[in-house]
């Protein structure tokens, strides 16, 4: 996501290609939006429909979100160790950590 | 100091294996190489769009019409996708428009060639979009994260673009002799334009070294336009068209086609803005810039009465 | 199904009208590729014209079926002189600028939107289906065409003026969209397709509403254009089909 300079609804005198928006996009039911890309947009209306022409040209879409890519915030890589490392060490937080008796089938 | 630490760190990650994202830490020549190199591969994308556009209302089937401008819209979208990965880089769209209207970006040359005959629509899905999906497959594996992902996307959309180029060219190659003269022609004027889009012998190529050692690119243009040649001399074979190159000999020990040599002096000319049509492709795109201008200032405008009513009411 | 004579005929160049109102739309959009204000929008344009002609080849070939003579949809499109093409006046014009564009595009998607709906309900089954399918794309255009219209006509100074002069200027030629000839009324009778002429006050409604929104004046009624359905034509068509059909025009005999 890069720095933009403009941000939906700002008013130019010079010519611009319109601000960046991001679009995550639903595949399948139930499945998570994930992200397709960018484009760029006036507003959100156009943002949507650019999103279905851009990103749904093949195969359906069941679901599109568009983002103003200047209101997304996003971690740093510095961030990298101390951010996400304690996650790895709290064993007590994935299945295998508990012991379930013999025999016993859970799920 | 921490810069050389931070540029061995680089390399190490570069060297593992490992993507490149946007905010992670890079040379500043890795940056702007990557931009050049990216916003010129949009460019030819957009650039890409008219010679076959040209022909999208003289298509001669309602089926052909259709796979047409399908293929040239996706050219607009490919485009639209690398122009996105370049902006993740730092600059903004409009900086990279400007520079190709302008005249100081460089685009794909063998877009400044016309397309004179419906022949042509065939050759060039199979050697242009030919040789660069050779090119592209070696993109998808870029270092760098968001123009990896863009080729993926490219490539994979792409596929349909060649074959539909050489199901043209196979029709017309076993049609009546007024196609057979057409797309043996077409073969003609676009056979060496299509090598050309390989680029300089390496040994001339001053921006392939850094490429190559950051993983941008992973092959060389002599490689990967040998590679072309051997992938393409069968399928003309195939069908029963002519090269046109005396010096095409195949090397049974080597397993290459081996071709003659390229015309650098016309290469050059074309790259500098010298090619049959360079003036009008600038042209035309200088010419829909203009005339959307006041196009996109109105959309704006309206947002911004949008937001401003929006607020009103809360 | 199996109709009479007169029937066969009669929708036989009813489904014409449906095809080549599509087809001659589509080719007027299709020259915008590559061409467009802006990147996203050159796909919007892009995507609408495949819609139009794929919805097109689906008329055409009907219409082939029903007329019983071997006519592929291919054969309809590029084998036909002016005088036998049964599309609107309206989209034969120029494209113009992007308001012009727009604007007939707006003005033809109400029209198109409100007959598709009405035809689900023909007794003709494969109409009926095409014109379900087709609904679905038609949705979609009106939702591009009318935002656009909004944007232009409340948009700057310039853009309201642009679009303004295009709905006046192509205002004439939106009355022979209700107007049912001989043709019509005999399908109409047989509810094979519907009155037209009973469209009109949706059609009214909607573009009033949206020009409204949009800050922009209604044209007064005047002067209405006609003659299409009976392949009277502008000029303008003759220029579309030469360019269209010079391939299977030049080699009558040869595949592509």
């Amino acid at each position: 996501m890069s720095e933009h300079k403009n941000t939906p609804g700002e008013v130019h005198n010079k010519d611009t290609q319109w601000p960046l928006w991001e679009v995550f996009v639903q595949e399948q039911q139930g499945a998570p939006h994930e992200h397709a890309g960018s484009l760029h947009a006036p507003d959100a209306e156009m943002a949507l429909q650019n999103a279905r022409d851009v990103y749904a040209r093949r195969g359906r879409l069941l679901s599109i979100w568009v983002v103003p890519a200047g209101a997304i915030t996003a971690s740093a890589p510095a961030d990298d160790g101390p951010f996400f490392d304690p996650g790895n060490d709290k064993v007590y937080r994935h299945p295998q950590f508990y012991k379930v008796p013999k025999g016993v089938k859970v799920f | 100091m921490e810069d050389a630490a931070k540029l061995q760190e680089f390399e190490a990650r570069i060297e593992a294996g490992e993507k490149i994202e946007p905010k992670d830490w890079m040379p500043e020549k890795y940056r702007k190489q990557l931009i050049r190199m990216i916003s010129q591969h949009a460019h030819s994308e957009i650039v890409g769009m008219l010679p076959e556009g040209n022909w999208i209302t003289r298509a001669p089937s309602l089926k052909r019409k259709l796979t047409l401008l399908a293929k040239v819209q996706d050219e607009a979208g490919h485009g639209l996708y690398l122009y996105c990965a370049a902006e993740t880089l730092g600059v903004d769209r409009q900086e990279l428009v400007e520079q190709l209207l302008e005249g100081k970006a460089k685009y794909s040359s063998i877009f400044n060639y016309p397309t004179l005959t419906w022949a042509d629509m065939g050759v060039i899905g199979w050697l242009v979009d030919g040789a660069a999906i050779v090119n592209q497959t070696m993109l998808a594996k870029a270092s760098y994260g968001p123009y990896a992902r863009a080729m993926i996307r490219i490539c994979k959309e792409e596929n349909f673009h060649k074959r539909q180029g050489y199901e043209i060219v196979a029709t017309m190659a076993n049609g009546t002799p007024e196609q057979k003269r057409m797309i043996q022609d077409a073969v003609n004027r676009w056979w060496w334009p299509s090598l050309m889009m390989f680029g300089p012998h390496d040994s001339d190529s001053p921006n392939s070294g850094d490429l190559m050692k950051w993983k941008v690119k992973t092959r060389s243009n002599d490689d990967l336009r040998q590679r072309f040649v051997n992938l393409t001399v069968p399928q003309a074979i195939a069908v029963g068209l002519t090269i046109p190159d005396p010096a095409l000999k195949y090397n049974e020990e080597t397993g290459n086609w081996e071709f003659g040599e390229i015309d650098w002096e016309e290469f050059w000319a074309v790259v500098s803005g010298n090619g049959p049509y360079n003036r009008e492709r600038l042209e035309a795109r200088r010419q829909a810039h203009a005339e959307g201008e006041w196009v996109r200032k109105a959309a704006e405008a309206y947002a911004e009465k949008q937001r401003l009513r929006e607020n009103k009411v809360a | 199904m199996k109709f009479d004579q007169q029937t066969t005929e009669d929708l036989f160049d009813y489904l014409l009208r449906l095809g080549d109102d599509r087809l001659i739309l589509g080719h007027r959009l299709s020259e915008w590729c590559g061409h467009g204000p802006i990147l996203e929008e050159d796909i919007a344009l892009a995507n609408i014209a495949l819609d139009c002609i794929g919805q097109a080849i689906g008329f055409l070939k009907l219409a082939g079926e029903v007329e019983g003579k071997g006519r592929s949809e291919d054969d309809l499109a590029y084998f036909r002189e002016a005088i036998d093409f049964r599309n609107l006046i309206l989209l034969e014009q120029p494209r113009g600028d992007f308001a012009y564009t727009i604007a007939r595009q707006f003005l033809f998607d109400v029209y198109s939107f409100h007959l598709y709906e009405a035809l689900q309900q023909s007794s003709f089954d494969e109409l009926a289906a095409l014109a379900a399918k087709s609904l679905k794309e038609a949705r979609y255009h009106l939702r591009h065409s009318s935002q656009w219209a909004l944007r232009l006509g409340d948009g700057t100074e310039e853009s309201r003026q642009r679009i303004q002069n295009a709905f006046e200027d192509l205002w004439r030629f939106t009355g022979e969209m209700f107007r049912p000839d001989a043709v019509e009324q005999r399908l109409i009778a047989k509810n094979l397709i519907p009155d037209t002429a009973a469209l009109k006050p949706k059609w009214d409604q909607m573009v009033g509403q949206v020009l409204a929104e949009a800050t922009l004046t209604v044209p007064k009624e005047g002067f209405m254009v006609s003659g299409s359905r009976q392949g009277r034509h502008s000029e303008h068509l003759g220029y579309i089909l030469s360019q269209m059909q010079i391939l299977p025009r030049s080699y009558p005999t040869a595949q592509w």
